[in-house]
């Protein structure tokens, strides 16, 4: 039989003067069992994580509580003074965060701050504590733990963190735990791995969880119950499997919609002929050393050898440190490649001077992944994309005019062409950015991450539109990402990168579908909600 | 238009506006106000300031109209601080920029020397600068510039290092851009607004460093320097202090002036930081 | 050790940064109108050609600006500084004689700053945009704007000659030179004066940079997992913004170094203290270049030696610093 833990009744938090919308949270009433998981999924701003810290009372100062009730343990948490909440905090319920790297003190070792948690709610002698803490560790499965207690934060990978993050949080075995998007900066394999770890001690404890996440694969993953958020209100809740498979609010609907499907579409005809040929590339670097000693070598890129036939798209895929966005850099020259060639259109591209590499450089052109950084924010939108024309010699008249008939192509307004890149969204930013790389029309695009940054309803978006470009401009295209669900959905071949060497390629759907190296088996099975998705592909096919 | 509307929204900020507006004013009307040569003897020495209609801040040892001196000396101190911030700026810009963008040996080298110029006490530098060319009113102001301009280098390098690597920087070179090109037309334009914040507080320290040189009687003594006044001020500091005391306010009012709109011209463009 | 092999690597990274400061120097006096033996003539009060020729042979002067300067380093690998002529000692000896009132003042004023612009920094980081933090701000702004060399003057006006609380200048009372104990305290009580004017720029900046260090450190994650935790707001400035606040604090130690030496030239005119920054302006005034070359070396020298420590006390406050190798 299990307890609610924590309810929210009409709970409504007000935003200050000038904010997009007056409320942050209005009227959210909900409720945590002990021993389940509920989630809340919502995309940015929908006021999520601002219910996470207004259940630990730790709103910024100009943001308020404006009515509701927030009821844990048999008292308001909204009535509660400071000294209270501080009891509360830590011991009654705990947090984690999304990223565990700025989350814990850079200059404090990981097992003095695992500690301070007795500290400050018990009154442990020292030898008691430094016990627990290992004992944490343990739990947590962190590899050595008397060595991860004795580590700063930076000498700990990012999954470690994590873990260390969800020790210091279990520590005092609180009723409630918040965990706000905690795998959300974590590699698809190490969110596997700490998602089975929070399912397992909660299990084992028997915590309510109360598990934040704009992903609703992850939802599939491990919730027992959704609830749905759109603009600080509750769209819809109910068990995970109801929400799931029978969404019954247009919102949640368009959401599940928008997570992209595993399996590949049935493959298109390519062309014979390889446009670009990449044979034996590596990058090499050494980094820190001084009259040799300590120098440390990192092989970025092991002899990367790939075709992009004409007209395909192939998709680069691997976690963090894989090497992907170094090898798409060396394509572009960015960086130069230690050695190996890059043909386009007969040309070794690996061996071009500067000069040369400027003059050709039409011929190849790069889309970025974050939209906000990757536009000058000094310059009109139209500026932004005659820029490369203007640059090759076409008068600037000209370039701007056409700039003008580009955003027609990428979906934006043409006269949005004098506004500034901070007066777009996400989503539009990143149409700039695919309209200036057109802008010299290319025959290769090289995409990095285009759509990481972006909400997932933007990203299917902006996927279509790229399939669309492809299709209607004949571009052949290289796609990097980190995202398997992703590259399934637009790519014609994949190539799996681990420690800057290619495991495995081939067409999509037979490297998705029948994957032969281990750790594309891995890959794909880590995928949160995999399991939901196929059945749904299966469905929908 | 935001920026100047976020500008006059802090008090401070334009508090600082109309104390330097007042100063230049000093400056400009100097000649209408007070057409003889403010260094030639007026009347009798040491008049207490406010005993005598015609010197209402009195005179100093030798019988010069303090107020006169103080409204001449707004000239030199903003001739000297805007001149000497100038250079310095420049100086910085150049070799920041070329030190961050290319990174490697330029950088290298570059920073060498602005480690040498960091190293050495720059009030000393100047005092070495001082011995061997002089001080003429034109030196002294080169002289100044060039002891200051290590921290802007720094300053720009920083910005160059952080931005080279953005994706938009990243963009311009897919696109086929030249280095000037990316440097001028990209790089530069982003990193110059903390730069040009950061001018203040080089004016706000060059006006002090003058000040000081011209009070141990190193700056050219032909002109009326509020420095040079409390130099002199200070044979008869136990008795007629206010020969020092008042042109050491006006120099503070000029400072904090050049601080106060730099800080709030920081605020206006960082509006984000605001509440730090 | 680590830590120790870290910032002895930085230290021997600046010697040639020294040698390209006093190469620079050495030919910039070069061009000074003047040299070593047209003071010394003109302080006895003329001479005639022949023994200025004399003279010039005696110091190495009549040789090319190469081998001078070659002579300068090679003298200055065995700590050799030259001979002041105005002094009549070797520079050394009367730069070591000035050096104790100088480090003293340094050391007094650094700590003072460091301190004040530190619980001042927080007290207005707490309280921020209400009054403590209006008022230390705008105290801060004008302690900033404020000429050193004036605020000693008048500081000398209020407390030796209106309060005749403190000595107006000095190193220590020259009518009764006295040992031990009140020794020492004669010196602080000559020292309180120099020390606050000093501070007094020094305690502006430090506060100013603290305030806004801690309202960055305020901001970061961590912050908020530590209130998650359940700490109280005291302790969590205590245990974890106070420490990470600090770095940019110890950083700005080692940059102003050179600013404080500069400082201290002026604010030892102000009160006639025995000390180098007075023997720079001295040199200066007397066209005594050999001093001034050394000054500028020693000068150096102590920059690079503040960084040396400042180095290692970051090592010491920041584990991420050793770990980069």
């Amino acid at each position: 039989m299990s307890e609610t833990v924590l309810s929210l009744d009409a709970l409504t938090v007000r935003l200050p003067k000038g904010a997009d919308r007056p409320h942050a949270l209005s009227d959210v009433s909900l409720s945590v069992a002990s021993n389940e998981i509920l989630c809340v999924v919502g995309e940015s701003g929908s006021g999520k994580s601002m219910m996470a810290n207004a259940i630990m009372r730790l709103l910024p100062n100009e943001v308020g509580i404006e009515r509701g009730r927030m009821m844990f343990d048999g008292r308001d948490l909204c009535a509660a003074d400071p000294a209270e909440m501080r009891e509360v905090r830590g011991a009654g319920i705990a947090m984690i965060f999304q990223e565990p790297m700025t989350a814990l003190n850079p200059l404090r070792t990981i097992g003095d701050q695992i500690g301070e948690m007795f500290a400050i709610h018990t009154g442990l002698p020292k030898a008691e504590i430094n016990a627990r803490v290992l004992a944490l560790l343990e739990d947590v499965r962190i590899p050595d733990p008397k060595a991860a207690a004795k580590a700063y934060p930076h000498e700990l990978s990012g999954g470690q963190r994590q873990r260390a993050m969800i020790a210091m949080a279990l520590a005092l075995d609180p009723k409630l735990l918040i965990a706000d998007e905690p795998t959300t900066a974590l590699d698809v394999t190490t969110q596997a791995q700490i998602l089975k770890l929070i399912r397992d001690l909660q299990q084992r404890k028997k915590t309510a969880v109360l598990f934040i996440t704009h992903d609703f694969g992850v939802v599939a993953e491990i919730a027992d119950r959704v609830v749905v958020m759109q603009h600080g209100a509750i769209v819809e809740q109910g068990a995970a499997d109801t929400v799931l498979n029978d969404p019954q609010h247009a919102y949640t609907r368009q959401l599940i919609a928008a997570v992209p499907p595993l399996t590949a579409p049935p493959p298109r005809i390519l062309s014979g002929k390889d446009i670009l040929t990449i044979d034996g590339v590596s990058k090499t670097y050494r980094t820190g050393g001084f009259l040799g000693r300590g120098a440390r070598v990192t092989e970025a890129v092991k002899n990367v050898s790939l075709r992009l036939p004409r007209g395909a798209t192939l998709g680069i895929v691997g976690e963090s440190g894989s090497g992907k966005s170094t090898l798409a850099r060396c394509i572009v020259r960015l960086i130069d490649p230690d050695s190996g060639s890059i043909v386009l259109s007969g040309k070794d591209w690996a061996k071009l001077g500067r000069e040369e590499i400027r003059r050709e450089t039409r011929h190849i052109q790069m889309v970025f992944q974050d939209p906000f950084a990757s536009l000058n924010p000094r310059r009109k939108a139209a500026e932004l994309v005659a820029q490369g024309p203007i640059v090759h010699g076409t008068e600037r008249t000209t370039a701007i005019a056409e700039a003008r008939q580009l955003f027609e192509l990428v979906g934006l307004d043409p006269s949005a062409g004098d506004r500034f890149p901070h007066e777009f969204s996400g989503g539009q930013r990143q149409r700039i950015g695919l309209a200036r790389a057109l802008a010299l029309k290319p025959d290769v695009l090289v995409a990095d991450e285009p759509v990481s940054a972006l909400d997932v309803s933007v990203q299917a978006q902006v996927l279509k539109l790229l399939a669309g470009l492809r299709q209607q401009l004949g571009l052949s295209i290289i796609f990097i990402t980190h995202d398997l669900r992703v590259a399934a959905q637009i790519c014609d071949l994949v190539a799996v990168m681990k420690d800057g060497a290619v495991v495995e390629q081939g067409l999509t759907a037979e490297v998705f579908g029948r994957p032969q190296h281990p750790y594309t088996q891995a890959l794909l099975s880590a995928i949160p909600g995999g399991d939901f998705t196929r059945k749904r592909d299966a469905l929908i096919a | 238009m935001d920026t100047v509307k976020r500008y006059f929204r802090s008090p401070a900020a334009v508090i600082g506006l109309i104390l330097l507006l007042l100063v230049i004013a000093m400056a400009v009307s100097a000649g209408f106000f007070y057409p003889r040569d403010p260094l030639a003897l007026a009347g009798r020495p040491l008049v207490w300031p406010f005993s005598n209609p015609r010197f209402l801040l009195g005179t100093d040892n030798s019988g010069r109209d303090i107020a006169a001196q103080i409204f001449y000396g707004a000239r030199i101190s903003l001739l000297i601080g805007g001149v000497a911030t100038v250079i310095a700026i420049l100086i910085g810009i150049l070799v920041g920029a070329f030190a961050g963008y290319y990174g490697g040996w330029v950088d290298n080298v570059l920073m060498r020397i602005t480690e040498a110029f960091q190293t050495l006490p720059n009030f000393v530098l100047l005092l070495v600068l001082v011995a061997v060319f002089g001080s003429t009113l034109t030196t002294v102001t080169i002289a100044v510039g060039v002891v200051s301009w290590p921290a802007p280098a720094r300053l720009t390098r920083a910005e160059f290092l952080s931005l080279r690597n953005r994706e938009f920087v990243q963009a311009g070179k897919t696109l086929g851009m030249k280095d000037l090109q990316l440097i001028l037309g990209e790089i530069l334009p982003n990193a110059l607004p903390p730069v040009i914040v950061y001018a203040s507080v080089v004016m706000a320290v060059a006006i002090l460093l003058e000040s000081a040189l011209a009070f141990l009687r190193l700056s050219d003594p032909n002109v009326a320097s509020w420095g040079n006044l409390i130099g002199l001020g200070r044979d008869v500091l136990r008795v007629q202090w206010y020969v020092s005391a008042i042109p050491g306010i006006a120099i503070l009012v000029t400072v904090l002036a050049v601080s106060l709109v730099g800080q709030g011209l920081n605020d206006a463009l960082n509006p984000r930081l605001k509440s730090r | 050790m680590r830590i120790l092999s870290l910032a002895g690597r930085r230290l021997a990274a600046s010697i040639p940064t020294l040698f390209l400061i006093l190469i620079g120097v050495f030919l910039l006096l070069q061009l000074a109108p003047g040299d070593t033996v047209d003071a010394l003539m003109a302080q006895m009060g003329g001479g005639d050609a022949a023994t200025a020729q004399q003279l010039r042979k005696f110091y190495g002067l009549d040789l090319s600006v190469p081998a001078q300067l070659g002579n300068y380093l090679w003298h200055l690998v065995r700590l050799d500084l030259g001979f002041s002529s105005i002094y009549g000692k070797p520079v050394a000896t009367v730069i070591l004689e000035r050096l104790p009132p100088t480090i003293l003042l340094m050391t007094a004023s650094l700590s003072f700053a460091f301190f004040f612009g530190l619980v001042f920094g927080v007290i207005a980081a707490r309280g921020v945009n209400r009054w403590p933090d209006t008022l230390i701000s705008t105290l801060g702004l004008v302690f900033y704007a404020t000429p050193s060399f004036w605020f000693g003057l008048m500081a000398i006006v209020v407390f030796s000659v209106y309060l005749q609380w403190l000595p107006s200048g000095g190193f220590q009372d020259i009518g009764t030179v006295q040992t031990g104990i009140r020794g020492v305290l004669d010196i602080a009580a000559h020292l309180v004066l120099p020390t606050l004017t000093l501070g007094l720029i020094f305690l502006a900046i430090y506060l100013r940079i603290m305030r806004a260090s801690m309202l960055e450190v305020l901001n970061l994650d961590f912050v908020r997992t530590a209130r998650a935790k359940g700490l109280d707001e005291t302790h969590v400035i205590t245990r974890h913004v106070l420490r990470n606040a600090l770095l940019p604090m110890v950083t700005l130690i080692g940059l102003q170094a050179g600013t404080m030496l500069g400082g201290s030239v002026v604010v030892e005119s102000v009160f006639s203290l025995p000390g180098l920054g007075r023997l720079a302006y001295e040199s200066v005034v007397q066209r005594d270049l050999n001093t001034l070359l050394g000054i500028v070396f020693v000068s150096a020298l102590l920059v690079i030696v503040v960084n040396f420590v400042v180095d290692l006390l970051y090592a010491r406050l920041d584990p991420r610093i050793a770990a980069e190798g």
